[in-house]
Protein backbone atom coordinates (compact mmCIF):
# COMPACT_ATOMS: atom_id res chain seq x y z
CA UNK A 1 0.00 0.00 0.00
CA UNK A 2 1.42 3.60 -1.01
CA UNK A 3 1.68 6.31 1.03
CA UNK A 4 0.28 9.45 -0.35
CA UNK A 5 0.28 12.43 1.41
CA UNK A 6 -3.44 13.06 1.96
CA UNK A 7 -3.67 16.99 1.22
CA UNK A 8 -3.34 16.05 -2.43
CA UNK A 9 -6.30 14.05 -2.30
CA UNK A 10 -9.08 16.06 -0.20
CA UNK A 11 -11.23 17.14 -1.84
CA UNK A 12 -12.02 15.29 -5.07
CA UNK A 13 -14.77 12.63 -4.08
CA UNK A 14 -18.11 13.71 -3.53
CA UNK A 15 -19.82 13.81 -0.08
CA UNK A 16 -16.55 14.70 1.79
CA UNK A 17 -13.51 12.37 2.81
CA UNK A 18 -10.92 11.46 0.04
CA UNK A 19 -11.27 9.79 -3.22
CA UNK A 20 -11.69 5.51 -2.29
CA UNK A 21 -8.51 4.76 -3.66
CA UNK A 22 -9.89 1.15 -5.60
CA UNK A 23 -8.80 -1.88 -7.44
CA UNK A 24 -7.85 -1.33 -11.32
CA UNK A 25 -11.17 -2.99 -11.62
CA UNK A 26 -12.79 0.10 -10.86
CA UNK A 27 -10.83 2.07 -12.47
CA UNK A 28 -11.25 -0.11 -15.55
CA UNK A 29 -15.13 0.43 -14.91
CA UNK A 30 -14.80 4.08 -14.39
CA UNK A 31 -12.98 4.22 -18.19
CA UNK A 32 -15.88 2.11 -19.71
CA UNK A 33 -18.64 4.81 -18.08
CA UNK A 34 -16.47 7.87 -19.72
CA UNK A 35 -16.17 5.93 -22.91
CA UNK A 36 -19.66 4.48 -23.23
CA UNK A 37 -20.77 8.02 -22.52
CA UNK A 38 -18.80 9.95 -25.16
CA UNK A 39 -19.65 7.44 -27.67
CA UNK A 40 -23.10 7.99 -27.08
CA UNK A 41 -22.90 11.54 -27.48
CA UNK A 42 -21.06 10.39 -31.02
CA UNK A 43 -24.08 8.54 -31.68
CA UNK A 44 -26.57 11.43 -30.85
CA UNK A 45 -24.23 13.78 -33.25
CA UNK A 46 -24.25 11.35 -36.06
CA UNK A 47 -27.82 10.53 -36.32
CA UNK A 48 -28.57 14.00 -36.45
CA UNK A 49 -26.11 14.75 -39.40
CA UNK A 50 -26.93 11.26 -41.20
CA UNK A 51 -30.69 12.37 -41.04
CA UNK A 52 -29.91 15.45 -42.70
CA UNK A 53 -29.18 13.80 -46.03
CA UNK A 54 -33.15 13.21 -45.92
CA UNK A 55 -33.31 16.50 -45.34
CA UNK A 56 -31.28 18.14 -48.25
CA UNK A 57 -27.65 16.10 -49.69
CA UNK A 58 -26.85 19.86 -50.14
CA UNK A 59 -26.85 20.67 -46.66
CA UNK A 60 -25.29 17.46 -45.60
CA UNK A 61 -22.57 17.70 -48.10
CA UNK A 62 -21.72 21.36 -45.91
CA UNK A 63 -22.31 20.04 -42.75
CA UNK A 64 -19.68 17.70 -43.46
CA UNK A 65 -17.67 20.39 -45.19
CA UNK A 66 -17.25 21.78 -41.61
CA UNK A 67 -16.24 18.47 -40.31
CA UNK A 68 -12.61 18.95 -42.35
CA UNK A 69 -10.93 20.36 -40.14
CA UNK A 70 -8.02 19.83 -37.34
CA UNK A 71 -10.20 20.07 -34.41
CA UNK A 72 -12.52 17.22 -35.55
CA UNK A 73 -9.85 15.16 -36.80
CA UNK A 74 -8.39 14.90 -33.38
CA UNK A 75 -12.05 13.96 -32.22
CA UNK A 76 -12.22 11.15 -34.60
CA UNK A 77 -9.51 9.92 -32.77
CA UNK A 78 -10.80 10.23 -29.36
CA UNK A 79 -13.85 8.57 -30.81
CA UNK A 80 -11.88 5.54 -32.05
CA UNK A 81 -9.83 5.29 -28.67
CA UNK A 82 -13.01 5.93 -26.75
CA UNK A 83 -14.75 2.89 -28.89
CA UNK A 84 -11.51 0.27 -29.34
CA UNK A 85 -11.86 0.70 -25.35
CA UNK A 86 -14.94 0.17 -25.08
CA UNK A 87 -15.47 -2.42 -26.95
CA UNK A 88 -11.88 -4.66 -25.68
CA UNK A 89 -12.89 -3.76 -22.09
CA UNK A 90 -16.71 -4.97 -23.00
CA UNK A 91 -14.91 -8.32 -23.94
CA UNK A 92 -13.17 -8.74 -20.53
CA UNK A 93 -16.52 -8.18 -18.59
CA UNK A 94 -18.04 -10.58 -20.58
CA UNK A 95 -15.27 -13.04 -20.12
CA UNK A 96 -15.41 -12.34 -16.31
CA UNK A 97 -19.05 -12.50 -16.37
CA UNK A 98 -19.25 -16.24 -18.58
CA UNK A 99 -16.16 -17.69 -18.31
CA UNK A 100 -15.24 -19.50 -14.80
CA UNK A 101 -11.73 -18.40 -14.41
CA UNK A 102 -12.32 -14.80 -15.57
CA UNK A 103 -12.34 -13.20 -12.33
CA UNK A 104 -9.14 -14.79 -11.47
CA UNK A 105 -7.39 -13.29 -14.60
CA UNK A 106 -9.42 -9.79 -14.60
CA UNK A 107 -6.31 -7.74 -14.04
CA UNK A 108 -4.02 -9.70 -16.58
CA UNK A 109 -6.86 -9.26 -19.09
CA UNK A 110 -7.24 -5.23 -18.12
CA UNK A 111 -3.51 -4.95 -19.02
CA UNK A 112 -4.12 -7.26 -22.04
CA UNK A 113 -6.67 -5.25 -23.66
CA UNK A 114 -4.61 -1.82 -22.47
CA UNK A 115 -1.48 -3.32 -24.77
CA UNK A 116 -3.98 -4.25 -27.61
CA UNK A 117 -5.56 -0.79 -27.16
CA UNK A 118 -2.21 0.56 -27.32
CA UNK A 119 -0.68 -1.19 -29.84
CA UNK A 120 -3.85 -0.20 -32.61
CA UNK A 121 -4.11 3.06 -31.43
CA UNK A 122 -0.34 3.84 -32.16
CA UNK A 123 -0.43 3.00 -36.18
CA UNK A 124 -3.91 4.52 -36.23
CA UNK A 125 -3.23 7.84 -35.08
CA UNK A 126 -0.47 7.97 -37.03
CA UNK A 127 -2.84 7.60 -40.35
CA UNK A 128 -6.08 9.38 -38.88
CA UNK A 129 -3.79 12.39 -38.41
CA UNK A 130 -1.20 12.11 -41.20
CA UNK A 131 -2.86 14.61 -44.04
CA UNK A 132 -4.29 16.62 -40.97
CA UNK A 133 -0.43 17.20 -39.61
CA UNK A 134 1.20 17.27 -43.33
CA UNK A 135 -1.49 20.16 -44.33
CA UNK A 136 -0.96 22.13 -41.60
CA UNK A 137 2.78 22.11 -41.91
CA UNK A 138 2.63 23.53 -45.38
CA UNK A 139 2.56 20.27 -47.37
CA UNK A 140 -0.23 18.77 -49.80
CA UNK B 1 -23.25 24.81 24.51
CA UNK B 2 -19.44 25.09 24.13
CA UNK B 3 -18.01 25.56 21.22
CA UNK B 4 -16.41 22.21 19.49
CA UNK B 5 -12.84 23.82 20.21
CA UNK B 6 -13.51 24.27 23.76
CA UNK B 7 -15.23 20.88 24.00
CA UNK B 8 -12.39 18.56 22.66
CA UNK B 9 -10.55 16.64 25.73
CA UNK B 10 -6.75 17.99 26.85
CA UNK B 11 -6.25 14.05 27.62
CA UNK B 12 -7.14 11.11 26.59
CA UNK B 13 -9.27 7.85 28.30
CA UNK B 14 -5.38 6.95 30.24
CA UNK B 15 -4.20 10.53 30.54
CA UNK B 16 -2.25 12.73 28.86
CA UNK B 17 1.41 11.50 29.21
CA UNK B 18 1.56 8.36 26.85
CA UNK B 19 4.93 6.43 27.23
CA UNK B 20 7.04 6.83 24.00
CA UNK B 21 9.60 3.50 23.48
CA UNK B 22 12.43 3.43 21.99
CA UNK B 23 13.24 3.63 18.25
CA UNK B 24 9.63 5.53 17.83
CA UNK B 25 9.16 7.45 14.54
CA UNK B 26 6.68 10.16 14.60
CA UNK B 27 4.05 10.22 12.27
CA UNK B 28 1.05 12.23 11.14
CA UNK B 29 -2.51 11.03 11.48
CA UNK B 30 -5.35 12.62 9.64
CA UNK B 31 -8.85 11.59 10.49
CA UNK B 32 -12.34 12.26 9.20
CA UNK B 33 -13.92 13.27 12.32
CA UNK B 34 -17.76 13.92 13.05
CA UNK B 35 -19.68 15.00 16.23
CA UNK B 36 -23.22 15.42 15.57
CA UNK B 37 -23.48 17.46 18.48
CA UNK B 38 -21.33 19.80 17.45
CA UNK B 39 -20.40 19.47 13.60
CA UNK B 40 -22.87 20.06 10.70
CA UNK B 41 -20.23 18.49 8.63
CA UNK B 42 -17.52 16.37 8.86
CA UNK B 43 -13.89 17.76 9.83
CA UNK B 44 -10.70 16.89 9.29
CA UNK B 45 -8.64 16.66 12.59
CA UNK B 46 -4.72 16.15 12.54
CA UNK B 47 -2.37 14.44 15.44
CA UNK B 48 1.09 13.67 15.55
CA UNK B 49 1.46 10.22 16.46
CA UNK B 50 4.98 8.37 17.89
CA UNK B 51 4.68 4.79 16.61
CA UNK B 52 7.02 1.97 15.89
CA UNK B 53 7.12 0.25 12.70
CA UNK B 54 5.69 -2.33 14.62
CA UNK B 55 2.78 -1.14 15.59
CA UNK B 56 -0.71 -1.12 13.59
CA UNK B 57 -3.00 1.57 12.84
CA UNK B 58 -5.53 0.30 15.61
CA UNK B 59 -2.56 1.14 18.05
CA UNK B 60 -2.22 4.89 16.92
CA UNK B 61 -6.10 5.11 17.18
CA UNK B 62 -5.31 3.69 21.27
CA UNK B 63 -2.52 6.01 21.85
CA UNK B 64 -5.24 9.25 20.35
CA UNK B 65 -7.40 7.53 22.32
CA UNK B 66 -6.07 7.13 26.01
CA UNK B 67 -3.41 9.63 26.00
CA UNK B 68 -4.55 12.35 23.70
CA UNK B 69 -8.20 12.87 22.88
CA UNK B 70 -10.59 10.69 24.87
CA UNK B 71 -13.45 11.51 22.64
CA UNK B 72 -12.37 9.77 19.22
CA UNK B 73 -14.77 7.09 18.43
CA UNK B 74 -14.01 3.75 16.77
CA UNK B 75 -15.25 0.17 17.02
CA UNK B 76 -12.57 -2.57 18.05
CA UNK B 77 -13.11 -5.19 20.06
CA UNK B 78 -10.78 -8.86 19.53
CA UNK B 79 -7.98 -6.47 17.58
CA UNK B 80 -7.07 -9.34 15.84
CA UNK B 81 -8.98 -9.80 12.69
CA UNK B 82 -11.28 -12.47 13.93
CA UNK B 83 -14.36 -9.70 14.99
CA UNK B 84 -14.47 -7.84 11.81
CA UNK B 85 -15.64 -4.73 13.87
CA UNK B 86 -12.55 -2.10 12.69
CA UNK B 87 -13.08 -1.56 8.86
CA UNK B 88 -12.11 1.47 8.54
CA UNK B 89 -10.78 3.48 5.33
CA UNK B 90 -7.10 3.81 5.40
CA UNK B 91 -5.59 5.52 3.17
CA UNK B 92 -8.36 5.72 1.02
CA UNK B 93 -8.73 1.82 0.59
CA UNK B 94 -10.87 -0.56 3.26
CA UNK B 95 -8.76 -2.32 5.63
CA UNK B 96 -9.18 -3.50 9.38
CA UNK B 97 -7.08 -1.20 11.46
CA UNK B 98 -5.62 -4.51 13.37
CA UNK B 99 -4.46 -5.82 10.31
CA UNK B 100 -2.73 -2.72 8.94
CA UNK B 101 1.05 -2.55 10.33
CA UNK B 102 2.83 0.82 10.38
CA UNK B 103 5.91 -0.42 8.29
CA UNK B 104 3.57 -1.20 5.41
CA UNK B 105 2.14 2.43 5.44
CA UNK B 106 5.53 4.47 5.74
CA UNK B 107 6.93 6.69 2.84
CA UNK B 108 10.14 5.71 1.29
CA UNK B 109 13.18 7.97 1.44
CA UNK B 110 12.85 9.64 4.84
CA UNK B 111 9.76 11.48 3.65
CA UNK B 112 7.48 12.25 6.75
CA UNK B 113 4.26 10.16 6.78
CA UNK B 114 0.59 11.03 7.32
CA UNK B 115 -1.86 8.24 7.50
CA UNK B 116 -5.46 9.48 7.12
CA UNK B 117 -8.48 7.55 8.17
CA UNK B 118 -11.97 7.91 7.22
CA UNK B 119 -15.07 5.84 8.52
CA UNK B 120 -16.51 3.74 5.59
CA UNK B 121 -18.45 4.58 3.06
CA UNK B 122 -21.90 4.32 2.36
CA UNK B 123 -22.98 4.07 5.51
CA UNK B 124 -24.91 6.70 7.91
CA UNK B 125 -21.80 7.83 10.52
CA UNK B 126 -23.15 8.05 14.00
CA UNK B 127 -19.60 9.68 14.84
CA UNK B 128 -16.28 10.05 14.06
CA UNK B 129 -15.56 6.25 12.83
CA UNK B 130 -18.16 4.71 14.01
CA UNK B 131 -21.15 4.18 11.57
CA UNK B 132 -24.64 2.37 11.61
CA UNK B 133 -23.69 -0.73 10.59
CA UNK B 134 -27.81 -1.84 10.68
CA UNK B 135 -28.45 -1.58 7.08
CA UNK B 136 -25.50 -3.91 6.25
CA UNK B 137 -27.25 -6.56 8.56
CA UNK B 138 -30.58 -6.05 7.10
CA UNK B 139 -29.30 -6.90 4.11
CA UNK B 140 -27.46 -9.85 5.27
CA UNK B 141 -30.28 -11.13 7.66
CA UNK B 142 -32.53 -10.50 4.05
CA UNK B 143 -30.77 -13.66 2.26
CA UNK B 144 -31.57 -15.98 5.05
CA UNK B 145 -27.63 -16.99 6.06
CA UNK B 146 -28.59 -19.85 7.64
CA UNK B 147 -29.06 -23.77 7.12
CA UNK B 148 -32.71 -24.95 5.63
CA UNK B 149 -33.48 -28.25 5.37
CA UNK B 150 -37.09 -29.57 4.67
CA UNK B 151 -38.28 -33.12 5.45
CA UNK B 152 -37.31 -35.72 8.03
CA UNK B 153 -33.91 -34.59 10.14
CA UNK B 154 -31.23 -37.22 10.02
CA UNK B 155 -31.13 -39.04 13.54
CA UNK B 156 -27.32 -38.27 12.95
CA UNK B 157 -25.24 -35.73 11.47
CA UNK B 158 -25.43 -33.99 7.70
CA UNK B 159 -22.91 -35.84 5.93
CA UNK B 160 -21.07 -34.14 3.66
CA UNK B 161 -18.08 -35.01 1.28
CA UNK B 162 -14.81 -32.62 1.62
CA UNK B 163 -15.40 -31.95 -2.34
CA UNK B 164 -19.09 -30.80 -1.65
CA UNK B 165 -17.74 -28.68 1.67
CA UNK B 166 -14.99 -27.06 -0.37
CA UNK B 167 -17.31 -25.73 -3.01
CA UNK B 168 -17.89 -22.97 -0.48
CA UNK B 169 -14.61 -23.02 1.63
CA UNK B 170 -13.98 -19.33 0.54
CA UNK B 171 -17.39 -17.59 1.40
CA UNK B 172 -17.52 -19.47 4.96
CA UNK B 173 -14.22 -16.94 5.36
CA UNK B 174 -16.74 -13.79 6.05
CA UNK B 175 -16.56 -12.16 9.84
CA UNK B 176 -18.90 -9.49 8.57
CA UNK B 177 -16.89 -6.17 8.93
CA UNK B 178 -18.42 -4.41 6.15
CA UNK B 179 -15.49 -4.24 4.15
CA UNK B 180 -16.35 -5.02 0.73
CA UNK B 181 -20.09 -3.56 0.91
CA UNK B 182 -18.63 -0.37 2.14
CA UNK B 183 -15.56 -0.21 -0.89
CA UNK B 184 -18.61 -1.34 -3.70
CA UNK B 185 -19.21 2.27 -5.88
CA UNK B 186 -22.55 0.63 -6.78
CA UNK B 187 -23.35 0.00 -3.03
CA UNK B 188 -22.19 3.89 -2.09
CA UNK B 189 -24.89 5.42 -4.26
CA UNK B 190 -27.57 2.51 -4.18
CA UNK B 191 -27.49 1.52 -0.95
CA UNK B 192 -30.73 -0.37 -1.78
CA UNK B 193 -28.07 -3.00 -3.45
CA UNK B 194 -27.62 -6.30 -1.59
CA UNK B 195 -23.65 -5.81 -1.22
CA UNK B 196 -21.23 -7.90 -1.55
CA UNK B 197 -21.22 -9.18 1.99
CA UNK B 198 -24.90 -10.20 1.47
CA UNK B 199 -24.01 -12.25 -2.08
CA UNK B 200 -21.00 -13.59 -0.52
CA UNK B 201 -22.96 -15.16 2.64
CA UNK B 202 -25.93 -16.28 0.54
CA UNK B 203 -23.36 -18.35 -1.84
CA UNK B 204 -21.94 -19.76 1.77
CA UNK B 205 -25.46 -21.88 1.75
CA UNK B 206 -27.28 -21.59 -2.26
CA UNK B 207 -23.18 -24.04 -2.99
CA UNK B 208 -23.57 -26.10 0.29
CA UNK B 209 -24.74 -29.58 -0.44
CA UNK B 210 -26.72 -30.34 2.76
CA UNK B 211 -29.00 -26.93 2.56
CA UNK B 212 -32.07 -26.67 0.30
CA UNK B 213 -32.93 -23.49 -0.40
CA UNK B 214 -30.70 -22.27 -3.02
CA UNK B 215 -33.57 -21.73 -5.02
CA UNK B 216 -35.19 -18.79 -2.18
CA UNK B 217 -32.18 -17.35 -1.87
CA UNK B 218 -31.38 -17.26 -5.70
CA UNK B 219 -34.64 -15.84 -5.78
CA UNK B 220 -34.02 -13.03 -3.72
CA UNK B 221 -31.05 -12.56 -4.95
CA UNK B 222 -32.41 -12.29 -8.67
CA UNK B 223 -34.00 -8.84 -8.15
CA UNK B 224 -33.30 -6.07 -8.92
CA UNK B 225 -31.46 -4.59 -6.40
CA UNK B 226 -29.86 -8.39 -6.32
CA UNK B 227 -26.45 -9.62 -7.71
CA UNK B 228 -26.96 -8.27 -11.12
CA UNK B 229 -25.97 -4.71 -9.72
CA UNK B 230 -22.70 -5.95 -9.37
CA UNK B 231 -20.21 -4.14 -11.87
CA UNK B 232 -17.24 -6.13 -11.38
CA UNK B 233 -14.86 -3.70 -10.19
CA UNK B 234 -13.00 -5.86 -7.80
CA UNK B 235 -12.60 -3.33 -4.79
CA UNK B 236 -14.96 -6.01 -2.65
CA UNK B 237 -12.25 -8.80 -3.45
CA UNK B 238 -9.40 -5.90 -2.70
CA UNK B 239 -10.75 -5.16 0.95
CA UNK B 240 -11.68 -8.57 1.74
CA UNK B 241 -9.53 -8.74 4.98
CA UNK B 242 -10.06 -12.46 5.19
CA UNK B 243 -8.81 -12.85 1.26
CA UNK B 244 -12.46 -14.07 0.00
CA UNK B 245 -12.30 -13.59 -3.68
CA UNK B 246 -15.92 -11.78 -3.28
CA UNK B 247 -16.66 -10.70 -6.85
CA UNK B 248 -15.57 -14.51 -8.01
CA UNK B 249 -18.36 -15.61 -5.41
CA UNK B 250 -20.97 -13.16 -6.70
CA UNK B 251 -20.43 -14.26 -10.66
CA UNK B 252 -21.06 -17.82 -9.45
CA UNK B 253 -24.36 -16.75 -8.25
CA UNK B 254 -25.00 -15.42 -11.31
CA UNK B 255 -23.64 -17.32 -13.36
CA UNK B 256 -26.22 -20.03 -11.34
CA UNK B 257 -29.01 -18.00 -12.12
CA UNK B 258 -28.24 -17.93 -15.77
CA UNK B 259 -27.60 -21.32 -16.02
CA UNK B 260 -29.33 -23.03 -12.89
CA UNK B 261 -26.65 -24.79 -11.25
CA UNK B 262 -25.76 -24.51 -8.20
Amino acid sequence: MASTTATERTGTSRGGGTLYRGDLGMWSWVAHRITGVLTFFFLFAHVLDTALVRVSPNAYDQIIETYKNPIVNLFEVGLVGAVLYHALNGVRVMLIDFWEKGAKHQKTMLWTILVVWALVMLPGTYFMMERTVSELLGGH
Amino acid sequence: MSAPAEEKTASGSRGSEPPVPDGAITVTVKIRRFNPEFDDEPRWDTFEVPALPSDRVLNLLHYLKWYVDGTLTFRRSCAHGICGSDAMRINGVNRLACKVLLKDLLAGGGKATTITIEPIKGLPVHKDLLVDMEPFFEAYRAVKPYLISYGNEPTRERIQSAADRERFDDTTKCILCAACTTSCPVYWTEGSYFGPAAIVNAHRFIFDSRDEAAEERLDILNDVDGVWRCRTTFNCTDACPRGIQVTKAIQEVKRALLFKRT
